[in-house]
């Protein structure tokens, strides 16, 4: 990697970004809408004694969702147009190397997700009273993390998709096993062993108990920080596997 | 002066299908080399094996010295695609500037290659918003930029006006005339006049090899269209009846 070659392609990808004045209109504003949703579905519905409201307990986890979906998706379709337009190609043939592309749409899109998380998890705890025990910079940063998560998946699965038709159909692959295991809708712990099993191996799920860490103490506990480095962890090796994918040469 | 690029013996696949077959050819450095050759004739897949993106079943390609598509050659090495590859989504001037710090250029440097290609007017323009033809200048702009040894451009004045084009070709000769070597496919055939050299391809093979003067003179026709046509039949006495 050359840290100017990765600063010029960050650079470049944000650049791309505030043309799209659509695009980051709607990155902006969907978690906001989402959140208003939710909030209206439990505003009735009374709290478990002793626990969190359902609201918090939801919010909390889909303040992690948000960036991971969405950073998934623009990712795959951003890396895809790189491909079908040529650019790639021709960045092929520059000294660029792959690792300063893909760590740039990582780190582009990873800021990209942190700012879509602090303005949508500002509404939640400003405007819709969101209780957290933990700090909010916590959230942020967990929220951020899995922007950068996403990138990385949605990098590595753009290598396996040739149309923008196939990049989507990537999304329900790859997002809803996680989103459906990672112990929102059923207390992780209290699925069936082989699903349990299947969760552990899914890096959501790491990330969704270091936010329910943080909504339940106060203080960052070993347990959330474990969770936080398992899920860094599975970012890295997605981009590593990434650019192991990602071939000079092409037939 | 050894050759800027020298293929030997090479041999391409896609898609199942045999594109070149065996292809031996030198481009001198310091010229301007036309790539000729009818539409599916081979022209881009040479082009990608020069720059070293495309799989080679065999055969060598060196350029500069050194294998296609080594590290240090794409320091050395521009290339212009076929279709334009540019971001839509930047301005003329933000894409320049950014293949211009990939070679460890300047901005100035980066708007020195758009007033070159005729867009300084347009610079500040977003790409998806220009004509096809600026569209492939301002890729054409992104190519040039890094003042490389080799410039490899694949049809790089489709759609332009016959005044650009001149300015265009004028642009490459004034690079050649400094020690630039340009590798330029076309199949328009008045442009094979413009070049110093010719290569003409067709169905994977290269037919000629030789100055536009000499090309004329072998088929025995003024005319570099109908001088290529005598070619095709020279090399092929029956070229109906061969298997596509």
């Amino acid at each position: 990697m050359n840290p100017r070659i990765l600063a010029a392609t960050v650079g470049r990808i944000l650049r791309q970004l505030r043309h799209d004045r659509r695009t980051v209109a709607l990155l902006v504003a969907v978690p906001t809408v989402l959140l208003t949703l939710v909030y209206y579905m439990y505003a009735d519905q009374p709290a478990p004694p002793g626990q969190p409201s359902t609201f918090d307990r939801i919010a909390l986890v889909m303040l992690g969702f948000f960036p991971f979906i969405i950073m998934f998706l623009v990712t795959s379709i951003a890396m895809l147009r790189e491909r079908t337009t040529g650019t790639l190609e021709r960045l092929l043939t520059t000294p660029l190397a792959k690792t300063d592309l893909l760590f740039g749409y990582g780190i582009a899109f990873g800021l990209a997700g942190a700012v879509q998380a602090g303005i949508a998890s500002a509404v939640a705890y400003w405007v819709f009273g969101l209780q957290t025990a933990g700090s909010s910079a916590l959230v942020i940063m967990i929220a951020a993390l899995n922007a950068v998560l996403a990138v990385a998946l949605g990098l590595l699965c753009s290598a396996f998709a040739r149309t923008e038709f196939q990049a989507v159909q990537f999304m329900p692959v790859v997002v809803a096993p996680q989103l459906l295991l990672c112990g929102l809708f059923v207390p992780r712990d209290e699925m069936a062993g082989w699903l349990q099993a299947i969760s552990d191996v899914l890096p959501l799920s790491y990330a969704v108990e270091a936010l329910q860490e943080v909504g339940t103490h106060a203080e960052p506990t070993g347990t959330m920080w474990r969770d936080v480095a398992i899920v860094a962890a599975a970012a890295v090796l997605a981009l590593v596997l990434a650019a192991a994918t990602l071939r000079r040469r092409s037939g | 002066m050894a050759d800027a690029i020298a293929v030997r013996g090479l041999v391409v696949d896609r898609g199942g299908r045999r594109v070149l077959h065996g292809i031996d050819a030198t481009v001198p450095r310091g010229s301007v080399t036309g790539l000729l050759g009818p539409s599916g004739s081979g022209k881009t897949t040479l082009l990608r094996a020069v720059v070293g993106v495309q799989v080679i079943a065999a055969g060598t390609v060196t350029v500069l010295g050194a294998p296609a598509g080594s590290p240090p050659l794409r320091h050395r090495v521009g290339y212009l695609t076929q279709a334009p590859s540019v971001y839509a989504d930047l301005t003329v001037r933000e894409n320049a500037r950014y293949f211009a710090t990939l070679h460890g250029r300047d901005r100035a440097e980066a708007d020195r290659a758009v007033a070159d290609v005729g867009l300084a007017s347009a610079a500040g323009q977003l790409v998806g918003t220009l004509s096809g033809g600026q569209r492939s200048r301002a890729s054409l702009a992104c190519a040039l930029v890094g003042e490389p040894e080799l410039i490899v451009l694949d049809e790089p004045t489709v759609g332009q006006d016959p005044v650009l084009r001149a300015d265009l070709w004028a642009r490459f000769h004034a690079l050649a005339a400094t020690g630039t070597t340009l590798l330029v496919s076309s199949h328009v055939m008045d442009e094979a006049a413009r070049c110093d050299r010719l290569l003409l391809i067709r169905d994977g093979r290269l037919i000629a090899d030789d100055t536009p003067a000499a090309v004329r003179a072998a088929a025995g026709v003024d005319d570099l269209d109908e001088a290529f046509l005598r070619l095709i039949r020279a090399a092929e006495p029956d070229p109906s009846g061969e298997a596509r």
